[in-house]
C-alpha cells in the first residue's frame, strides 16, 4: 500500500515536468506555423497589392464609322483602319483638330495598338460592315490604362509624366462622354503575349505549361512508379541497389539548372528536337520530377504493412499479383500525393526552361507540343524583365495565377490523400 | 491410427533443417516427417522457432531477406527448395494461416474470393459465391457476416479476422494447411468449431497447427512435435508425448514448469 502511494506521488511530481515540456513543444510548433503563415500572407498581400490592377483593363466603347474612303473591300485585309478609328474617336473629342499630324497621332495612341487589328478582323469577316457605323469596345493603350487606374498622377509636373496635359484632357473628355469602362480583364487569360502590355495575356504560357506538364507527367509517372516498384519490391537488396538508391537521392538534389544544360545538349543538341518546344520542356521537367516520384512511391510502398504482402503471397499470388493487386492500390494515395507535389514543383520550375529557350517572345499560343511556347514561370520572367509599367502589374497578376494553380494542385493532393486513405 | 501414421508415406519430410536470421541461428538441425491426412501439432515455449519452421514449409521465409534456410524439405518426395520449384505454386498447394490475422483491406467477400479468383477455381460468379459461403461456414464465420459480405474485412473483430483468414486459406483448397495459432483470439465456442474444422480437413489433407494450448494439441492432433530453443526435442504420437514423454524438457513443458 505504501509502495503504491509513493509511485503515484512520483508520477505526479514528474507529470508537472512532462506537461511543461509538452506545452513548450506545442508553443514552438504553433509559433512556427504562425511564422510560415505570416510569410505566406505577406507574399500574397504584396502580390495582390501590385497585381490586382491587372485583373481589370480600361476599355473605351465608341461608335466607329467604317469609312469606305479609308477601307475598300478590294484592298482587304489592308486599309486605313487606324485612320478610321482615329476619325471616329475624334467625334467624342470636341475641339481636337485631326488635320494636325501630331494631334492625330495622339488620338490614335489613346487606343491600344491592337484596336486596328480587331477592327480589321471584324471587317474581313464581314465586308458588308463597310460604310456602316458599329459600336466597338477596345482596350486603351497602357499609359491611359495606368491613368485610369490611378497609376499616373495628373498633379506631378508635366515633364515627369508619360501623358501631357493635353492627353489627359482628351481622356477626361472621353470619361465625360461616358465611353470609358473598366471590365474584368479576360485578355489576361485569353490573349497570347504581346509587346503591348494592355494586350499581353497568358494564353500561350498556360497552354505551353499544360503541354509541358502533360509530357512531364506521361514520362515521369510511369517511369518513376516502375522504377520504384522494381527497386522496392523486386530488386535484390545488395550493394548495387544501395548505390542506385543513393544516386536517385542525389538526382533529386541536383540543381535544376543542371538539368537544363543536360537537356540543351542532349535533347536539342543530339536528338535535334526544336528549341522552345513544350515537348523538350516537359522532358526536361520529367528528369527532375522522376526522382521525386520515385522517392515518394518507395516511401508509400514501404509504408504498406508487410503482413498484406505475406497474406497475398501465402495464398499463392505471384509477386506481380501481390504488388499490383494489393500493395500498389494501398500505396496509391501516397504515390499520387508525391506525384502532384512533384508536378507542382515542375510547374514552377524556371531555370531549365530558360536554358532550352522557353523564354522566347511568342505572340501566338502553341498549337502542339512541338511549336514554340513559353510557360507560366518563364512568362513571368519575361514580363518581369520588361520596362513598360503595365507589365509590372501583369507580372504580379501572372504570379498570382501561377500560385492559384499551385494551390489547386496541392489541394487536389490533400483531397486525394484523404479520399483514398484506408484504415487497416 | 498409429500404424497408419507409420506406414503411410509422409506428406512432408524435413531433414537437417537449419534456419538463420542474419547471424543468429533460429533452428538447429530439425528433422520431422509430417504424415498425410493427419493433424500434426507444434508446441513449445515462445520464441522457440515454431513459426519459423512452419514458414519454411511453404517458403514464406523467402520473403525475409535476412533469412537463410539449409537442409532438405520435401513435399510428396519433391524437394521444395529445388530451383525448379515455383514458390507460387508451392504456396497454392501449401496454405497458411498466419499468427497475426492479416485480412486484406477489401470486402469480406473479396478476401475469401481472392485465392479462388487468382487460381481460377470457379467458372462463374455463382460458383465463386458458393465457394466463399462454404469456406465461411466451415470457418464458423458465416452466420456473423452473411449480411455484410461487402463490408471491409479489416472492420471485423480480432477473432472474426482470424476466422476470416482461415476461411480465406481453405477457400483455395490446399493440400497442406499450416495454421499458426489459429485459435489464439477465439472464444471457446469458436475454438471448438475451428477444431472441428481441423478434424474435418484432416480427413483429406495434412494439417499442421502451432498452438500454445496443450489441451488443444491433445484434442486435435495425432502427432506432436515439441520445440525448445530452436531444437526439435521430441516428435511422436500425441498420446505418447503427453503421457510418456521421453525427454525431461518435454515433461517439464507439458507439466507447466518451463514455457
Ligand atoms: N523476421 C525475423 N528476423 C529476425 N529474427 C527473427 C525473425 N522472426 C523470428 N526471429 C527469431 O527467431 C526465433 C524464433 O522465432 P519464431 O517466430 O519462430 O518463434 P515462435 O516459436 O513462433 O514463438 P511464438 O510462440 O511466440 O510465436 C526468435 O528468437 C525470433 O527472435
Ligand atoms: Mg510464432
Amino acid at each position: 500500500m505504501e509502495n503504491q502511494t509513493s509511485t503515484i506521488q512520483l508520477v505526479q511530481a514528474s507529470l508537472v515536468r512532462r506537461k511543461r515540456k509538452e506545452r513548450f513543444l506545442k508553443g514552438l510548433g504553433l509559433s512556427a506555423i504562425c511564422f510560415a503563415f505570416l510569410m505566406l500572407a505577406t507574399l500574397v498581400i504584396s502580390l495582390v497589392a501590385s497585381g490586382h490592377s491587372a485583373f481589370v483593363q480600361t476599355h473605351v466603347t465608341f461608335e466607329v464609322f467604317v469609312d469606305p474612303d479609308e477601307i475598300r473591300e478590294k484592298r482587304l485585309p489592308r486599309g486605313g483602319f487606324d485612320d478610321a478609328l482615329a476619325a471616329s474617336l475624334a467625334e467624342y473629342l470636341p475641339g481636337v483638330d485631326l488635320s494636325d499630324r501630331a494631334t492625330k497621332k495622339q488620338v490614335e495612341k489613346i487606343l491600344s495598338n491592337g484596336a486596328q487589328f480587331h477592327l480589321r478582323d471584324l471587317v474581313v469577316a464581314d465586308p458588308s460592315l463597310i460604310g456602316q457605323t458599329i459600336e466597338l469596345t477596345v482596350p486603351v493603350s497602357d499609359p491611359y490604362d495606368q491613368l485610369n487606374k490611378g497609376g499616373i498622377d495628373p498633379d506631378t509636373p508635366e515633364e515627369n509624366r508619360r501623358l501631357n496635359d493635353k492627353q489627359i484632357a482628351m481622356f477626361n473628355q472621353l470619361v465625360a462622354a461616358d465611353t470609358i469602362s473598366k471590365p474584368l480583364n479576360w485578355g489576361l487569360i485569353i490573349n497570347a503575349d504581346s509587346r503591348f502590355p494592355e494586350l499581353a495575356g497568358l494564353k500561350g504560357a498556360l497552354i505551353g505549361s499544360a503541354w509541358a506538364l502533360l509530357v512531364c507527367f506521361l514520362i515521369s509517372f510511369p517511369l518513376g512508379i516502375g522504377a520504384a516498384i522494381y527497386l522496392e519490391e523486386f530488386a535484390p537488396k545488395n550493394r548495387f541497389s544501395n548505390l542506385i538508391e543513393v544516386n536517385i537521392n542525389n538526382l533529386a538534389a541536383v540543381p535544376s539548372v543542371v538539368f537544363g544544360l543536360l537537356a540543351l545538349s542532349v535533347f536539342i543538341g543530339w536528338f535535334g528536337l526544336p528549341r522552345s518546344a513544350p515537348l523538350v520542356g516537359g522532358m526536361t521537367l520529367a528528369l527532375m520530377t522522376m526522382p521525386t516520384i520515385i522517392i515518394a512511391t518507395r516511401a508509400a510502398l514501404k509504408s504498406v504493412p508487410p503482413s498484406i504482402r505475406e497474406a497475398a503471397l501465402g495464398l499463392g499470388a505471384s509477386p506481380q499479383q501481390t504488388v499490383f493487386g494489393h500493395v500498389l492500390p494501398l500505396a496509391m494515395p501516397g504515390i499520387l500525393t508525391g506525384t502532384i507535389i512533384g508536378l507542382a514543383q515542375a510547374l514552377g520550375e524556371t531555370a531549365p526552361l530558360l536554358l532550352i529557350g522557353m523564354n522566347a517572345f511568342i505572340t501566338s499560343a502553341p498549337d502542339g507540343p512541338l511549336s514554340s511556347a513559353t510557360t507560366l514561370p518563364t512568362q513571368i520572367f519575361i514580363w518581369a524583365d520588361s520596362p513598360e509599367r503595365g507589365f509590372a502589374s501583369r507580372t504580379s497578376a501572372a504570379i498570382l495565377v501561377l500560385l492559384g494553380f499551385l494551390i489547386t494542385m496541392n489541394a487536389v493532393a490533400i483531397f486525394l490523400r484523404s479520399k483514398f486513405e484506408r484504415k487497416w | 491410427m498409429e500404424t497408419a501414421a507409420e506406414t503411410a508415406a509422409p506428406k512432408i519430410t524435413a531433414k537437417n533443417v537449419d534456419v538463420f536470421y542474419a547471424d543468429t541461428q533460429a533452428l538447429h538441425n530439425v528433422s520431422v516427417d509430417i504424415p498425410d491426412r493427419q493433424v500434426t501439432a507444434f508446441i513449445g515455449p515462445s520464441g522457440c522457432g515454431k513459426s519459423t519452421f512452419l514458414r519454411c514449409i511453404n517458403r514464406m521465409n523467402d520473403t525475409i531477406p535476412i533469412c537463410r534456410v539449409s537442409g532438405d524439405i520435401t513435399l510428396d518426395g519433391q524437394d521444395i527448395y529445388d530451383p525448379n520449384v515455383d514458390p507460387v505454386q508451392l504456396r497454392a498447394q501449401v496454405g497458411m494461416v498466419f499468427q497475426k490475422p492479416n485480412p486484406f483491406p477489401k470486402s469480406i467477400f473479396d478476401n475469401v474470393a481472392y485465392g479462388p479468383r487468382i487460381h481460377g477455381l470457379s467458372k462463374d460468379r455463382a460458383e465463386l459465391e458458393g465457394i466463399v459461403e462454404k469456406a465461411l461456414r466451415r470457418a464458423a464465420l458465416w452466420d456473423e457476416v452473411k449480411d455484410r459480405l461487402d463490408t471491409p474485412g479489416t472492420g471485423l473483430s480480432g477473432g472474426q479476422q482470424q476466422r476470416l483468414c482461415i476461411a480465406r486459406a481453405i477457400a483455395t483448397r490446399p493440400e497442406v494447411l499450416l495454421m499458426d495459432e489459429p485459435c489464439s483470439a477465439l472464444d471457446p465456442i469458436a475454438t471448438a468449431q475451428i477444431e472441428e474444422l481441423i478434424q474435418d480437413l484432416s480427413s483429406r489433407f495434412s494439417v499442421v497447427i502451432v498452438t500454445h494450448s496443450m489441451q488443444q494439441a491433445a484434442r486435435v492432433s495425432q502427432r506432436t512435435a515439441f520445440f525448445h530453443l530452436g531444437n526439435l526435442v521430441e516428435f511422436g504420437n500425441t498420446d505418447d508425448i503427453f503421457t510418456r514423454p521421453s525427454d525431461s524438457r518435454t515433461e517439464a513443458y507439458i507439466t507447466g514448469r518451463i514455457g
